[in-house]
């Protein structure tokens, strides 16, 4: 792998310092129920509506695991190039709090469904690898809700059970960008699989980040602190800044650092101290008497390797190789599985290069000013296809489709109905296009004559005067041949 | 009929399907005899009233087919019983009652027969003479101020008092065996895996089981056939091919190996237990079986081992117990106050010590020397059985090393109390099925069993070795009726 060309400093006085950082990314199993009960997971419900007895943990209720749970696990494991453990055991994590009703969270500690792996990142500098230290499962736990209530605390158990994957990073990651890259590139693989929907705004995607800075060229790592709970790419990368410049301003002070679990404080943009190694918790860690050891069978995971789709980074490698995009091309259409089968539904039938353009630049940059997903495109495959189709045989310009998109992106248009309808067919007839510029030359005669005498800087003029007469319409290939014969 | 209650479990059923007796005749007798009976403490919640409505019910269309036609049965307040309060001997759950019905309930009612009340028991099933309950201790039926046993102390006294026909308790370390020896019948734990344990109050999930407590071994078998199921909603269930015990029972043992361990010859055994068990030997020998002398080496180590083990699985399976969901609720300052005032005041002395334990043996720095050793002896003792198992059908010993003592007499000194559970641990440490039978009496009358401990899912065996133990000793309860003014 070749290094990072833009490394990411921290500079002080006559020192550089390397932040090294590591991730516990928290991801929702897509699952139709929790990982040990029957209870709906469905995002949004009413408070206490998606609650099993089990969920509540009632006297003498036990966890059953969820087999679709398991797979999904192993079919990210797999995702992820890593191991997968034949044999994993469920833990209890014992603490209390309100939403925790078992008084215990069902966890894998020593033995964790999934292994070592690893994410291979595009960086501008090149690719960097990522390595994975261990995936396993675990319950999510309630919500405690502080603030309907002066005096009480409401609990919502909706969430408690539901599943997590707790993916952990090697401490591999060396800046906010790439932090930025290793999230967007767990998420895809999640997507692709659909083993995680990756929706961070529904909490489905969070993050604990640890941090720790060392002056570049030391091979030891320095002492790191946890962020707990980051909930978007941009806060965890503005708490990396954050936290990475308060321990290099307490180096450079002659102090230590602390190791400690910290808080990101979003509207002050500063991280703070939640406890200390002191005072963490002792979770008294124990293999769950409730669950025998999970065992899956060679034959059980070689079922699961044949249900992978083709992942982003196979299809990048396609991508390029068969329709000639850049890498940087390929990465953006590879970067979810909607856009990737979107961009192929387009290609079907309309030339690759156009469709490449127009997916990137028009149709992105509209999607985003709408704020909408690419599966919420009002712009079907199938009708872009179309528009670029009559870019193609020159029944429109590409001027005059940027129109005919608008009108598309205001509900799925046939585009060819649009060009009817609103008569924004090309103007291409020869006959045609002369008697309109037989016209403008003829309004416009004290500059022609300058256009004759050398000022030839006034054809683009004439080509904008033939344009605007003909309402964008006219060719403008054929508006040039034939007024560089006429003038 | 006026000796309904005297009448054993295969009596009553019996009768029933000849139609002698309604299932409100039998149900009446047994709630008019319980009703007589305030004094042995045995009941937490009657259901006296509803189970007569039951019973009538069942008369007007009686299904003479099922195993338990009509027949009224108290239960062990640790089986959560639905729209029935269920307390597991705990102040915690004092205002507890469920919404859902325990598998082996379930099973029992799927079968015809009718709920009695819920049973007296020690708190959260921890104790061995009943003393530990919220609800005060319970009387054994052989003699005033004797402790009937623990945990299922309110199960033995009502069987062995005939105020139910038969009853379940549930065993960790010895709950249904002890009191069964302690009163004078019988009591089987069945291997690990057999009853579901979904729906039961836990106190330690890897040792729990539920089982009967009869008066005669036939009575046993019948029950266990009922409540012994695999169960999807227990993954510790498993799924294998259950005998019809019944009517498979035999008295014919003969050929079998019986192996009589070593180890179980403790110090200061009392002579009557030593006596006793030369006793049983000598049963076994008549009944045509071959007495085999073997060895279990880490007999000794099972006790520390399993005060261990249980109070670490206890100390995390009662956390849910926080006063924030259901049961009770102590006022706090705050969340933290609030939890320590609520487990301060609803939980007991002796669950509280066990809940330190086993908070103590998990603990960072403490679990590899405290728990992580005892998993590892705890194999060690089950390989024992598992060597003997490839020389003997079963194991002979006695059941406890004592016969019922006086209540007040051992709480002050909970070493003493938890010696009492030293034959009957092992066997749930290695999962295995062990049953007590009434085998004797001591200078004071009061009774004394033997435990026959099983293969793995060998309980057909088990309760065919009892049976015709069981034939030759020939055991009469000596019951008063002392407390029925």
């Amino acid at each position: 792998m070749s290094r990072n060309k833009s490394e990411y400093l921290i500079n002080r006085k006559d020192n550089q310092y390397e932040v090294v950082i590591g991730l516990e990314v928290h991801a929702q199993v897509t699952s139709e129920s929790k990982l040990f009960s029957t209870s709906s997971t469905k995002f949004g419900a009413e408070p206490n509506t998606q609650v099993s007895l089990v969920d509540a943990a009632l006297p003498g209720m036990l966890p059953v695991i969820n087999k679709f749970c398991v797979k999904q696990a192993i079919k990210t494991g797999i995702g992820l190039n890593a191991k997968i453990n034949k044999r994993s055991v469920f833990d209890r994590k014992n603490y209390f709090y309100a939403d925790l009703p078992q008084g215990y969270q069902i966890s894998q500690f020593k033995d964790p469904i999934v292994g070592e792996g690893k994410v291979i990142l595009d960086m501008p500098g090149g690719q960097k690898e990522v390595g994975i230290e261990r995936l396993h499962l675990e319950q999510d736990a309630g919500k405690s809700i502080h603030d309907l209530d002066p005096k009480n605390t409401f609990v919502d158990l909706n969430r408690s059970g539901v599943a997590l994957m707790e993916i952990v990073s090697k401490p591999d990651l060396r800046s906010p960008d790439e932090v930025n890259a290793y999230v967007k590139k767990l998420r895809s693989i999640m997507r692709y699989l659909g083993t995680c929907d990756g929706n961070m705004q529904e909490g489905s995607l969070r993050a604990d980040v640890n941090v720790s800075v060392r002056k570049k060229g030391s091979k030891e790592f320095g002492t790191r602190c946890e962020i707990k709970n980051v909930n978007s790419i941009k806060f965890m990368q503005m708490a990396i800044e954050f936290e990475a410049n308060r321990q290099v301003d307490l180096i450079e002070d002659g102090q230590s650092i602390d190791q400690e679990t910290r808080l990101f404080d979003t509207k002050k943009n500063e991280t703070r101290s939640m406890r200390s190694k002191e005072d963490a918790h002792d979770y008294r860690y124990f293999p769950d008497p409730d669950l025998l050891p999970l065992e899956v069978s060679d034959d059980f995971i070689e079922k699961l390797k044949l249900e992978i789709p083709e992942l982003p980074d196979e299809k990048k490698k396609r991508f390029i190789e068969k329709f000639k995009l850049s890498p940087y091309e390929a990465t953006i259409l590879v970067s979810d599985n909607e856009t990737s089968n979107y961009f192929e539904n387009v290609i079907k039938k309309s030339d690759v290069k156009l469709a490449t353009n127009w997916i990137i630049g028009e149709l992105f940059a509209a999607l985003n000013e709408k704020n909408l997903e690419i599966a919420q495109s009002p712009i079907s495959a199938g009708n872009l296809s179309k528009l670029i189709n009559l870019i193609k045989d020159g029944t429109i310009s590409g001027k005059i489709a940027k129109t005919v998109f608008e009108h598309m992106m205001e509900g799925d248009k046939d585009p060819k109905k649009i060009v009817e309808e609103k008569g924004l067919k090309q103007e291409s007839d020869p006959k045609a296009l002369e008697a309109l510029i037989d016209k403008v030359i003829d309004d416009n005669r004290e500059k022609a004559t300058e256009y004759k005498s050398g000022k030839v800087k006034l054809f683009g003029f004439f080509v904008g005067q033939v344009m605007k007469v003909s309402a964008g319409k006219a060719n403008p290939q054929l508006v040039n041949e034939i007024l560089k014969k006429k003038l | 009929m006026s000796d309904i209650t005297k009448q054993s479990l295969s009596e009553l059923i019996k009768n029933i399907k000849d139609k002698k007796l309604s299932s409100t005749e039998v149900t009446k007798a047994f709630v008019e005899r319980s009703e007589k009976s305030k004094e042995l403490n045995v009941y937490v919640t009657e259901d006296f009233s509803a189970a007569i409505d039951k019973a009538k019910k069942f008369d007007k269309n009686p299904n003479l087919d099922l195993k338990l036609p009509g027949i009224p049965i108290a239960v062990k307040d640790l089986f959560c019983t639905k729209n029935v309060k269920t307390t597991a001997g705990s102040k915690i759950l004092n205002n507890f009652t469920p919404t859902y019905e325990s598998t082996v309930t379930q099973n029992i009612w799927d079968e015809g027969a009718i709920l009695l009340g819920k049973l007296n028991c020690d708190e959260f099933a921890m104790g061995s003479s009943n003393e530990t309950s919220f609800f005060g201790c319970v009387q054994n039926p052989i003699d005033k101020d004797l402790v009937p046993g623990g945990s299922s102390g309110g199960s033995s006294s009502a069987v062995a008092a005939q105020l139910t026909p038969i009853t379940i308790g549930t065993d960790t370390g010895g709950s249904i065996r002890q009191p069964a020896s302690f009163t004078g019948i019988v009591g089987l734990k069945p291997t690990y895996g057999s009853c579901s344990r979904y729906g039961i109050v836990a106190f330690a999930s890897s040792l729990d089981q539920a089982g009967p407590m009869a008066q005669n071994v036939r009575d046993c078998a019948l029950l266990l056939e009922v409540i012994s199921s695999y169960d999807e909603k227990d993954s510790t269930s498993i799924d294998f091919k259950r005998n019809n015990y019944v009517k498979e029972l035999t008295n014919n043992i003969k050929g079998k190996k019986i192996g009589i361990p070593k180890e179980y010859r403790v110090d200061g055994m009392p002579k009557e237990i030593e006596d006793l068990w030369k006793k049983g030997i000598d049963y076994v020998k008549d009944c045509g079986a071959a007495i085999i002398d073997i060895s279990l080496p880490h007999t000794n180590y099972a006790l520390p081992t399993y005060y261990i083990v249980a109070p670490a699985e206890a100390s995390s399976n009662l956390a849910r117990y926080d006063g924030v969901k259901y049961g009770f609720r102590a006022d706090g300052e705050n969340l933290i106050d609030m939890y320590e005032k609520t487990r301060s005041e609803g939980f007991g002395a002796e669950v509280q010590r066990r809940i330190m334990i086993g908070t103590y043996v998990l603990s960072s720095g403490y679990y590899d020397a405290y728990y992580l050793k005892a998993q590892k002896v705890r194999k060690l003792i089950k390989n024992d059985f598992d060597e003997a198992y490839k020389k003997v059908d079963a194991i002979l010993t006695p059941s406890t090393p004592s016969s019922a003592f006086k209540i007040g007499e051992k709480t002050n000194d909970p070493v003493s109390m938890y010696l009492n559970d030293i034959f009957t641990v092992p066997v749930n440490l290695s999962g295995l099925p062990g049953i007590s039978i009434p085998a004797g009496h001591d200078t004071n009358g009061y009774p004394l069993g033997l435990q026959i401990i099983g293969k793995a899912f060998d309980e057909q065996n088990l309760l065919n070795i009892a049976y015709a133990m069981e034939e030759k000793i020939n055991f009469k309860n000596k019951i008063t009726d002392w407390w029925i003014k």
